[in-house]
């Protein structure tokens, strides 16, 4: 469900071109951040959208697992944050499917950011602009118990085992360049896939973020463990940004907002909220 | 010949300027036709599709023989074998029916999950195994349409020679109604090729999904412009090999002199 890849250098690239944009940027009236629709603020991410990153359950059949619009969940509660520090009510924002692959596809986007576990990288960046990042985020690996897998205690007693990972995270390049295994990873179009195939122990091990993990072994795979997360630390930092069009304005505003909400503590108050039983596991190197 | 010519080239060249002078064309090439980007990508995307190669291959040679033996199931006669002939019937239409990518989630995911020992977990197998039931069905449709196209003189023939209705199938019918049918045959094949592609949704890092994995990376799609490339260099030479094939049988079958 994390939609990201490759550790990357840093969100510099990213955050120079956004700061260059937010120097420029005079306060945050609504003629400097316009939005698709007047008076609204368009949310996008995807569907089904899972924990701990969305909560509180569907009240439509629209959402599957859960409604980003209760306010519920790590991505939707920072979601609303930015929304109110940008001057819009809960009444005012909107929240619309956007699939992983239409939030980079070329046009116009009918989105004013899209918030889906997305990692910022300098590559991505080249084509849409990222906020600067809401969360920071390990990488973790989930195994079934009692398995040989589940022995292992380093990053290189892995390299020999079937790994998998969801396509289009930083998970796969994670599992390429920091594991190196020695069996091709299988790479799964989506979380129900690949948790299949972890159930049905076509593979041994998978890599998602540490906070999906925690939602993989409580909910998904009642026989799994989290082996051990590793760490984000110098070339292979993960953070999730927002996504916007490339170079819209409304990117200045955006990082405003997320500034503030570091600072005042509201990050780390939500993370706690919503995130403080996933950090809790041991870290493999 | 002229005009042709000049049409075509007159089409093109409106297509050409009208896109290319679209206000997102320039976003539009760079996120699907960056030449970076398809160098970068290409030499892993043609190491994963030798995975489609052998997935096709495999697949094809089984659904060859299967698909000839429910045919010739469906073609026997008299009610004795009205059970066998109606089975194939069901078959054909069930697996013409369900999605392919239904029949490869249901059978990759599945059918390992039954947790029995003998049964192989590899993606690729179960891959092969979905493909080759689909396609059967299909396949033995042309192979049907081909027995069918035999005119019954040919068997009354045969029998009265005193060769068994078995011997007739193998040495009168079968040999004509499969010469016949090869253009169809060639013309499943190609759809094969591509559907290899749906075998990637079982994790498996075939063409497809290489490039999915570097559009995911990138946020560019020239990736799948890579993985479309070796798709159409296999697909097309057979295409048209099948063209040249329906040529000359027509070109055989009107060598009696008939149409002048």
């Amino acid at each position: 469900m994390n939609k990201r890849l490759l550790p990357f250098l840093a969100a510099v690239a990213a955050l120079a071109a956004v700061a260059a944009v937010a120097a420029a940027a005079p306060g945050s009236t609504a003629a400097s951040c316009p939005t698709v629709t007047d008076g609204q603020l368009t949310i996008g991410t995807d569907n089904p959208a899972f924990p701990p990153w969305f909560g509180g359950g569907t009240k439509t059949s629209k959402w599957k697992i859960n409604d980003p619009s209760t306010g519920k969940g790590y991505e939707s509660a920072v979601a609303y944050a930015i929304a109110k520090r940008l001057g819009y009510g809960k009444s005012q924002v909107k929240w619309t499917y956007v699939p992983f692959n239409k939030s980079f596809a070329p046009g116009t986007k009918s989105f004013d950011f899209d918030i889906n576990q997305i990692s910022i990288t300098p590559a991505r960046a080249k084509v849409v602009s990222f906020s600067r990042p809401y969360y920071d985020v390990n990488q973790a690996i989930v195994v079934n118990k009692g398995t040989k897998i589940a022995a292992v205690r380093s990053i290189r007693g892995l390299a020999r085992y079937k790994l998998g990972a969801q396509l289009g995270t930083t998970s796969y390049g994670f599992i390429k360049d920091r594991i190196k295994p020695s069996e091709q990873p299988a790479v799964f179009p989506s979380n129900a896939s690949a948790v299949l195939a972890l159930k049905n122990k076509q593979i041994d091990g998978l890599v998602v973020d540490l906070p999906t993990a925690f939602f993989v072994t409580a909910v998904q795979v009642p026989n799994g463990k989290i082996l051990g997360q590793f760490e984000n630390r110098g070339k292979t930092t993960d953070s999730f940004g927002v996504v916007l069009a490339k170079g819209n304005p409304l990117t200045s505003c955006v990082n405003r907002a997320i500034t503030a909400l570091r600072v005042n503590g509201t990050l780390k108050n939500l993370q706690r909220i919503w995130l403080a039983k996933a950090t809790g596991a041991p870290i493999l190197k | 010949m002229t005009i042709a010519l000049v049409s075509t080239a007159v089409f093109f060249a409106l297509v050409v300027v009208a896109v290319t002078h679209a206000p997102g064309w320039p976003q539009v090439r760079s996120q699907f036709f960056d030449w970076g980007e398809f160098k970068a990508t290409f030499p892993e995307i043609a190491r994963a599709f030798l995975l489609n190669v052998k997935i096709f291959c495999i697949a094809e040679v089984f659904i060859l023989i299967f698909a000839l033996f429910l045919a010739v199931l469906r073609s026997l006669p008299g009610p004795v074998f009205f059970p066998v002939r109606a089975m194939a019937i069901v078959y054909a239409d069930l697996f013409r029916g369900i999605p392919t990518i239904l029949v490869i989630a249901m059978l990759g995911f599945g059918a390992p999950a039954l947790g029995l020992t003998y049964v192989p977990k590899s993606v690729v197998f179960w891959g092969i195994v979905s493909l080759v039931l689909i396609y059967s069905a299909y396949v033995s449709e042309v192979y049907r349409a081909g027995i069918d196209s035999i005119h019954p003189s040919q068997e009354a023939a045969a029998r009265s020679l005193g060769l068994t209705r078995w011997q007739t199938l193998r040495s009168v019918i079968l040999p004509q109604a499969v010469r016949r049918v090869i253009p169809p045959l060639l013309n499943d094949f190609i759809g094969l090729q591509k559907d290899t592609a749906l075998v990637g949704t079982l994790g498996a890092i075939e063409a497809f999904q290489q490039s999915q994995i570097d559009t995911n990376a990138t946020f560019n799609f020239t990736a799948y412009l890579a993985a479309a490339v070796l798709f159409v260099a296999v697909t097309i030479p057979l295409a048209r090999f099948t063209d040249w094939l329906v040529a000359r049988d027509r070109r055989r079958r009107q060598a009696g002199g008939l149409v002048a």
